[in-house]
């Protein structure tokens, strides 16, 4: 056991810790340590009463415990006694089980904040910096609550010691992210900026971690913070490196401190005042310039710290945006440092770059280091740093470089690690796309693509490939005889066989002329890999074929022969078998003209936000790609121009029914451009459902609100990722809706994060949901509802999560609904239709006469007009066909008398639904809703 | 703001672990097996930083010892690297020629440092001065303290 240097007290527990050391394996371990606990546990319930020394050493035993990984569940009551012993180290090492071992036992927290309390009163420097040690350390919203209010006070009171200073403003920072609604800083506003200006350089950096932070939620408020910043910065900057003492850092003076001050400025615009824009400038210009003087010390904390500055002012001119001549420096600096002996500068160089490659003042800059960018992604043996390298080439891309580029990154693609290659090959794919100027080297870089990392090639990007090339005739004999090329390879890659069955299908014909590529040359290759594919893509295929029949009558019994084959026609795989049947059928049954007509090439696609470039957002979250949303022209000419709003994404969302495989034909519907049609056979629909994580960004998801307004329970969304069940229940005016959260994949949800947002008629409480979400798991949320008056906006739901680093954001319109606070009455005919001719002004009627659009069947019409949660009654409407029914609203500012009478017509599949109520508004809502669920 | 700061060995045994938002033990122990598992992975001569779920990893090695914090995007990753020397420098002064035996010994102490040295994953003061003068004004109130009291026996 080494002598233990200073303050030593606790033999007992080096002993201990000795102990677990010499400890062989894990079992001996826990079972010293079980010994442990049981000694400490008799101790603490002995009648004897221990003494404030062997109370902390226990305490800090169990302390030790907890932190090998062991629970801990004892000893809270010990360490909060220990809390209020006048005896230093005892007190020190009770609030430090406290900050570690939280427990959010009420009794406890009261105890505990008491003790706090205690404490800030003290007048104890020492004493109310543990507490402040403490309150930053727990952070709970009970601390905030308790603290909040106290601690601005203690501040900036003018006799506090900066020690006490420094703890207070971090302690309020911490309270501020934790409880922002709890810490109210308004009088306190214009001292705590004043805070820049103290001369204790220790309480400067303390308080401006509290001030970036306050600026960056309230801007306005704190904006006479830029000046004081901006001379204070001027200050260090023109300081020698000995001035301030204990503030420098190996010869750099204030390192910590400027770099929060130039982050602090990253809060705000350029300032506007000539005078501190100058300065600021200045200050820039001298950090630049010392970049390049010679170091004065040949240690890395020397140059870090002098380059961390230098970092933070580049990050700040980048931010500005503004000033040509520093954007050029900070480029050029950059530069030197892209060839530097230290991996970490070259590794920030690279990563700074890429933000500096967005601005128009200094791309072309960042253009000229594009072979050592080039030389980076080759040769560095950190993949970390490739990564990087991969990521400014794709930021600085541009028309000029495009080819260059993206042979360099489909030739590293051959040898990428594995991490990295998806987003790799949408990097390439979306640039390739972006910029190409001629589409045969579009079609050659995809194909390519495929060929050397085919796996990694997600459905996105061969459906990109096909809608260009069926919206493009100029590129789809190029297409076809490439891809026939591309086939050709004795081992090639699933989706090469897709995009070649989808591309022969329709454009064979363009190669046919060539006896090398004759019809049965073309089918024969592609039969070749039908034994060798997966279930969808075989369907792809026969869907091919059934094409080609048409393209080519010649092929047609080679290929009636093949579909009638049992390893087709009696193929287990129902989707393989219909498609055989079907097409064998059509093929023997259906005229020229008729198969001509139904297997006519597929209709341009419309123009819509590429999928690929969704999901790399989606990948990368929003910020990654932010330069192609600032350039859509350039891809607009690709696709033919034309709008390209997000109404892709939109129509994905409605695509409810995602079909495993993309049908070739949309047999099954005519009509392919009704996408509002979620049929599985549509092939735009189908293109962009399998697109579906995309569907996520879009604005509000409101199909599910539709289904649920004659039903409480079910599932209210769905996609790749995330399943949403809902169940709910309602009396009177109050509701109670149970959320299910359903992670379906196998990897956690972080940062989980729900809000619910309500319009002013209704009033909700919600509980939060964990911010984790374990693969597989369900998490479940509760939100009470109270209707206050009659409504007609639904409540919103907003999810926001992490998937994979990628973030999610889902909106949905919460299934609540004006019918949901019915209460059914029950009245006999007279009385209805005395209360029917009371409610004949004519705005308390609405009406509708709409079209079914499903069956009329009589029991599933009941059981919808039950579940909008109305009395049906009988015998009242003197026509049997026609259905009654009557209820009360209820809200709590008042009750709204409902009558409702729906005519079908079955002769005309028409209906005519009228609601009578005293209230026109809620006439007219519930008739509208109503009339959308028959 | 950093996020929360590891130290373990080389045989990736966790030393110290302070963490700086709330965050549940069960994900806490999978984080630490996780980033533990890319570190120790890392040879050399590779760049000090990498980026690991939304965080950005900043670390360096002290003889048998790793350091290694997570920072948030907009943070600068050469004044973390700093951040973890100049808690080393502290280490090291109050200890004299620290190593991973002090702070397995007194790992309460270097919590103790710690704490006088960042605050919610904020720098409270980067003199070493200050932040040293207050451990020690700690340790002098100690001192007077056991010598008054009867050692224990064992």
């Amino acid at each position: 056991m080494p002598a233990v240097s200073k303050g030593d007290g606790m033999r007992g527990l080096a002993v201990f810790i000795s102990d677990i050391r010499n400890c062989k394996s894990k079992e001996a371990e826990i079972k010293r340590i079980n010994k442990e606990l049981a000694n400490i546990r008799s101790k603490f319930k002995g009648d004897k009463a221990l003494d404030g020394y062997s109370k902390k050493k226990y305490v800090c035993k169990l302390l030790f415990i907890f932190l090998l990984g062991h629970d801990i569940d004892f000893g809270h009551m010990e360490a909060v006694n220990l809390l209020s012993s006048n005896k230093y180290t005892e007190k020190q090492i009770g609030y430090l089980f406290i900050s570690v071992l939280v427990n959010s036992n009420s009794e406890l927290i009261r105890l505990i904040n008491n003790a706090i309390k205690n404490d800030l009163s003290s007048r104890n420097p020492t004493f109310m910096c543990l507490a402040l040690h403490c309150i930053a350390n727990v952070g709970s919203r009970e601390m905030a609550e308790a603290f909040a209010g106290e601690i601005p006070r203690i501040l900036v009171a003018g006799d506090t010691m900066d020690s006490v200073k420094q703890s207070a403003a971090l302690c309020l920072l911490r309270l501020y992210k934790a409880s922002p609604d709890l810490v109210l800083m308004g009088e306190w506003t214009s001292r705590v900026v004043h805070l820049l200006n103290d001369q204790h350089m220790g309480v400067v950096t303390a308080a401006i971690s509290l001030i970036t932070c306050l600026s960056s939620k309230n801007p306005d408020e704190f904006k006479t913070c830029v000046s004081l910043a901006v001379s204070r910065l001027s200050r260090i900057v023109s300081s020698a490196s000995t001035d301030l003492q204990d503030y420098t850092y190996y010869f750099v003076p204030a390192p910590w401190l400027s770099c929060k001050l130039l982050r602090l400025l990253q809060c705000y615009p350029p300032p506007e005042d000539g005078a501190v824009k100058g300065r600021l400038v200045e200050c820039l210009e001298t950090i630049l310039n010392k970049a390049q003087e010679p170091p004065k010390s040949k240690k890395v904390q020397h140059s870090n710290a002098k380059n961390a500055i230098l970092f933070e002012a580049i990050s700040l001119i980048i931010h500005y945006d503004s000033e040509p001549n520093l954007l050029v420096r900070a480029c050029n600096q950059l530069g030197q440092f892209l060839q530097h002996r230290e991996t970490n500068l070259r590794y920030l160089a690279l990563e700074s770059m890429c933000t500096l490659a967005s601005s128009e003042f200094s791309h072309e800059a960042v253009k000229t280091h594009i072979e050592t960018v080039i030389n980076a992604l080759k040769t560095e043996r950190d993949v970390s740093v490739r990564q990087r390298a991969a990521d400014l080439l794709y930021a600085m891309c541009d028309r000029s470089n495009a080819k260059q580029i993206v042979a360099e990154m489909l030739s590293y693609l051959e040898t990428a690690d594995y991490s990295i290659r998806e987003e790799m090959v949408l990097k390439v794919a979306i640039l390739a796309e972006k910029y190409a100027v001629d589409y045969s080297w579009y079609v050659d870089t995809i194909l390519n693509l495929i060929r050397i990392a085919g796996d990694y090639v997600s459905e996105e990007v061969w459906y990109r490939v096909i809608q260009i090339v069926i919206n493009r005739d100029d590129v789809q004999g190029y297409a076809a005889k490439t891809v026939f090329e591309a086939l050709q390879a004795p081992a090639c890659h699933e989706n090469m066989v897709k995009v070649g069955g989808y591309i022969l299908g329709e454009f064979g014909n363009l190669i046919a002329g060539d006896p090398r590529s004759s019809p049965l040359v073309q089918f024969n290759l592609l039969h070749s890999k039908f034994h060798l594919c997966s279930v969808p893509t075989r369907a792809l295929l026969l869907s091919a074929y059934i094409k080609f029949i048409n393209l080519f009558p010649e092929t047609k019994a080679t290929i009636q022969e093949v579909l009638r084959s049992d390893s087709q026609i009696r193929n287990s795989d129902v989707e393989l078998q219909q498609r055989a049947v079907e097409y064998l059928k059509l093929s023997s049954i259906a005229s020229t003209d008729v198969l001509a007509t139904v297997l006519e090439e597929m209709p341009p696609f419309p123009e819509r936000e590429s999928s690929i470039l969704a999901k790399l957002k989606k990948k990368k979250g929003p910020g990654a790609v932010s330069v192609e949303l600032e350039d859509g022209k350039e891809r607009g000419e690709l696709n033919g121009g034309g709008d390209r709003g997000g109404d892709a994404a939109i129509a994905a969302s409605n695509a409810s029914t995602p079909s495993p495989s993309a049908d070739l034909l949309g047999l099954r519907s005519t009509a392919p451009a009704s996408g509002a049609t979620p049929s599985a056979g549509s092939l735009l629909v189908d293109v962009f459902s399998e697109a579906g994580p995309s569907a996520t960004s879009a604005g509000v998801n409101d199909d599910g609100f539709l289904r649920f307004v004659c039903k409480n329970n079910g599932v209210l969304f769905e996609n790749q990722l995330l399943q949403i069940g809902i169940k709910s229940e309602y009396r009177q005016n109050l509701g109670r809706m149970y959320l299910f959260y359903g992670n379906k994949t196998s990897v956690q949800f972080v940062s989980f994060n729900t809000t619910v947002s309500c319009p002013g008629e209704l009033f909700r409480s919600t509980k939060t949901v964990e911010p984790l979400v374990e693969g597989g798991a369900q998490v479940q949320q509760v939100i009470n509802i109270e209707c206050l008056t009659d409504f007609i906006d639904a409540p919103l739901l907003n999810i926001k999560f992490r998937y994979g680093g990628a973030l999610q954001n889902i909106s949905l319109k919460l299934p609540v609904t004006i019918n949901k606070f019915f209460q059914p009455t029950e009245m006999a005919a007279a009385d209805f239709f005395q209360r029917w001719k009371q409610l004949s002004q004519p705005q308390q009627e609405a009406q509708k006469i709409f079209k079914a659009s499903h069956g009329m069947d009589t029991e599933v019409l009941k059981a919808k007009l039950l579940g909008l949660g109305t009395a049906l009654l009988e015998n009242v409407d003197p026509n049997p066909e026609n259905y009654v029914c009557a209820g009360v609203i209820q809200t709590k500012a008042q009750q709204v008398g409902c009558l409702l009478r729906l005519e079908p017509n079955a002769q005309a599949q028409m209906y005519r639904l009228t609601l009578r109520s005293s209230k026109d508004t809620v006439s007219q809502r519930v008739c509208d809703l109503l009339a959308e669920q028959f | 703001m950093m996020r929360f700061m590891l130290l373990f060995s080389r045989q990736g045994k966790l030393r110290l672990q302070k963490w700086y938002t709330a965050t549940a033990e069960r994900d806490k122990k999978k984080m630490v097996r996780e980033l533990m598992q890319v570190v120790l992975a890392r040879k050399p001569k590779m760049s000090s930083f990498l980026e690991w779920r939304d965080l950005k990893i900043v670390y360096k090695r002290y003889a048998s010892l790793y350091f290694c914090c997570a920072v948030e995007e907009q943070d600068n990753e050469l004044i973390t690297l700093e951040v973890i020397h100049r808690f080393v420098e502290l280490l090291d002064k109050y200890f004299g020629s620290v190593c991973e035996l002090d702070i397995i010994f007194n790992f309460e102490k270097a919590y103790f440092i710690l704490d006088e040295f960042l605050i919610g994953g904020e720098i409270q003061d980067t003199s070493k001065k200050s932040v040293l003068k207050a451990i020690e004004q700690a340790d002098l109130l100690q001192e007077v303290h056991t010598h008054t009291h009867h050692r224990e026996k064992k």
